[in-house]
């Protein structure tokens, strides 16, 4: 889970790590209010999670309450990257003397933890990373050594931080692992990390990614930062549900079990779409589902039900390959499903495209064949299959 | 010899007791591997279908001479179960768990690495198999048969498909390697034991959006590997800054794209299917040709 800027500043609080005082604020008066609370000259910052927030004029210097309230009511509403602002931080406007970078992150290629330093900081990272890259030092960080002051000195010194701020950089950089790994993040990074001109180091921005799967250690912190404002309101109601489903822009719906699956799925559909038209109107997937090794009754029938919730999907594809569960009980499942949903009067409306393929994939063909629901066709490939899918879907949405 | 696991293996089971553990216990049994114990130090001394339940990880080695290990423990307890069977020194560790938390694999990962003597495959993966031998895991044993391909994946159902699609060729071991952010064993370790083994003839490589294994391991045939391989990436339609219902499946910017691994293999030689079923074909075509 991505944070905002005022949860990753908030967490940074939360561990000592100094930073400006904030507060967040949804309408220009409450804007208002924060600068007066805050006393002096603020920030005013939109919070999307996207970079470039500055240059789309998101990011605005306010000496006023006045001008805070102003502020926020021009950001307030603004896209930024495709993403609508919803909230401002209003923050202690900082004199800023020099301006550093700082990261801990996931080294996914070294399956082991990386800091990022560097003296050049306040530009986006990629692109230091490629203009000046001899400035921005990389130093490994072993997940089971972690990080002492020992270790912050090696990064404070390799990054050239300047001498006059090493040991308050040390106390930071070991207080930002302890946010790192307290909270279990992927990735906590302070751009800009500055030196204010009486010489005082503070964390400006903050960025953090939370490990979704270390959810059932942190299930406050998570449940508090959660924002399902810009998540797709299908998305949401299939987390519910304890679901894989995430939205797409086509019309033709997939289940599948399996996410190497699904994700191969989703390419097929796509290449059969791409074959049946070419001036916009060639059908693509509309989700990814993966229902997982089990596809019982219940879960095909969620699966279904979140699938067809979607008003786009002119056609479903159900792609399930019998390896655990064998694929009579696939079939049986989705029989049952079928049933299901009717006695809940949702009964299906649109096409169902089955591939059957695996383990007693013959018994699970005859089971549905011999229920012969009259929207329910099936092809043995899953090529054959993504065919007659992306067909009925162009056809569906004449 | 098929990799890592051969029909001399002796399978000792973490978390042997639970649901899914006995379940899976049985079915490894059932496809001839020779399951030798559990571990569970709240059941030690009962059994499992005659299967004897250990204290340790330790004792359980001292017992039965086992020397890889199937973890079916549950996220939160994952951690403590590698490392134990680390500090054991147990040859082999399958971790099936799905859903760790990606700082508990980081430390028994360099825990691991620290003590050398562990090779770890997963988290979250379906396990290994070499046909007619042995069998390490979740994959289910009667979709394939023996032969002489050698199978690498991120993916578990991709690794079944596959399996299904090249039955009757048949594998000498596959291997799921998982789809987590960090994991023990990877395509490069995989392609290095198959090209040193001498019953793999050729190789198939699966892998998906997410991370730049796919890219390195194009380095590695280039330099390394003189069987055939053939690859297929999934994930060419996943959309920026998702995550795929892999852990690890997530493009970022421009970065872990399905086409940028693609390029990256065929720019070494390797030819990469736009389907499974294709990929399936080209590894027919190699092989007959």
């Amino acid at each position: 889970m991505d944070l905002f800027e005022w949860q990753a500043k908030e967490l940074f609080a939360k561990y000592d790590v100094p930073t400006t005082k904030q507060v967040l604020a949804t309408t220009p008066a409450e804007a208002r209010a924060a600068a007066e609370q805050l006393g002096g000259p603020v920030m005013v910052k939109a919070q999307v999670k996207a970079g470039g927030r500055g240059k789309a004029g998101g990011v605005k210097y306010a000496a006023t309450p006045d001008d805070a309230e102003k502020h926020a009511h021009a950001i307030l509403g603004m896209e930024i990257k495709g993403l609508t602002v919803h909230a401002v931080l209003v923050s202690v406007a900082a004199d800023i003397g020099e301006e550093y970078y700082f990261s801990f992150l996931l080294d996914r290629a070294n399956r082991s933890y990386l800091s990022m330093c560097s003296a050049e900081g306040g530009m986006e990272i990629e692109q230091l990373a490629v203009e000046r890259p001899e400035a921005l030092a990389r130093i490994p960080i072993d997940p089971v050594a972690g990080v002492d002051e020992a270790k912050a000195q090696e990064i404070v010194d390799k990054g050239r931080l300047p001498e006059a701020i090493r040991d308050q950089a040390i106390n930071v950089i070991v207080k930002l692992w302890d946010v790192f790994t307290g909270e279990e993040a992927t990735l906590v990074e302070v751009n800009p990390l500055v030196q204010t001109p009486d010489g005082t180091v503070l964390a400006l921005d903050g960025k953090v990614t939370l490990d979704d799967n270390a959810d059932f250690r942190h299930k406050d912190v998570h449940d508090s930062y959660r924002d399902n404002s810009a998540t797709d309101p299908i998305e949401v109601r299939a987390k519910e549900k304890g679901l894989n489903y995430v939205k797409l822009e086509g019309s033709v719906g997939i289940i599948g079990n399996g996410a190497g699956l699904v994700m191969s799925t989703l390419d097929v559909v796509a290449y059969a779409g791409a074959a049946l038209g070419t001036n916009g109107d060639a059908p693509k997937p509309a989700n990814f589902l993966d229902i997982g090794g089990g596809a019982s009754a219940e879960v095909m029938a969620n699966g279904l039900e979140i699938v067809l919730s979607d008003p786009a999907v002119k056609s479903v594809f159900v792609n399930v390959f019998g390896g655990i569960t064998a694929c009579d009980a696939v079939a049986n499942g989705i029989v049952s499903a079928l049933a299901l949903l009717e006695t809940k009067g949702e009964a299906l409306t649109r096409p169902l495209v089955v591939r059957l393929d695996g383990n007693n994939a013959e018994e699970g063909r005859r089971i549905l064949t011999e229920a012969a629901h009259p929207l329910v066709e099936q092809v043995d490939t899953m090529d054959g299959a993504a065919r007659l899918a992306a067909e009925l879907a162009k056809a569906g949405a004449k | 010899m098929a990799i890592w696991l051969t029909a001399e293996s002796r399978v000792v089971v973490q978390g042997m007791t639970g649901a899914e553990g006995t379940k899976h216990t049985r079915r490894m049994v059932a496809s001839g591997t020779n399951v030798v114990g559990g571990v569970n130090p709240r059941k030690a001394g009962s059994d499992v279908d005659g299967i004897p339940v250990f204290a340790t990880v330790g004792e359980a080695m001292k017992e039965t001479g086992a020397d890889v290990s199937v973890v079916f423990v549950p996220p939160a307890f994952a951690k403590d179960a590698a490392i134990e069977a680390i500090d054991a020194q147990m040859p082999m560790l399958v971790v099936i768990t799905e859903g760790i938390p990606v700082q508990d694999s980081a430390y028994f990962y360099a825990y691991s690495r620290e003590s050398g003597a562990t090779r770890i495959i997963g988290p979250n993966c379906p396990g290994i198999i070499s046909p007619g031998k042995s069998n390490a895991g979740i994959i289910p044993a009667d979709i394939t048969q023996p032969g002489r391909i050698g199978l690498v994946s991120k993916s578990g159902t991709l690794t079944y498909q596959m399996m299904y699609e090249l039955r009757d060729l048949g594998f000498s071991s596959c291997v799921g390697i998982g789809g987590d952010p960090v994991i023990g064993t990877t395509h490069i370790d995989c392609l290095r034991a198959f090209q040193d083994d001498d019953e793999t003839d050729a190789i198939v490589m699966i892998g998906e959006i997410g991370g730049d294994a796919e890219e390195r391991a194009a380095d590695f045939i280039k330099a390394n590997v003189t069987k055939p391989v053939v690859g297929y990436v999934a994930g060419f339609t996943a959309p920026e800054g998702k995550t795929m219902g892999h852990a690890g499946a997530l493009v970022s910017g421009s970065s872990g794209t399905a086409a940028a691994k693609k390029e990256a293999l065929e720019a070494v030689g390797v030819q990469v299917g736009k389907t499974p079923s294709e990929t399936a074909n080209l590894m027919r075509v190699l092989l007959s040709g």
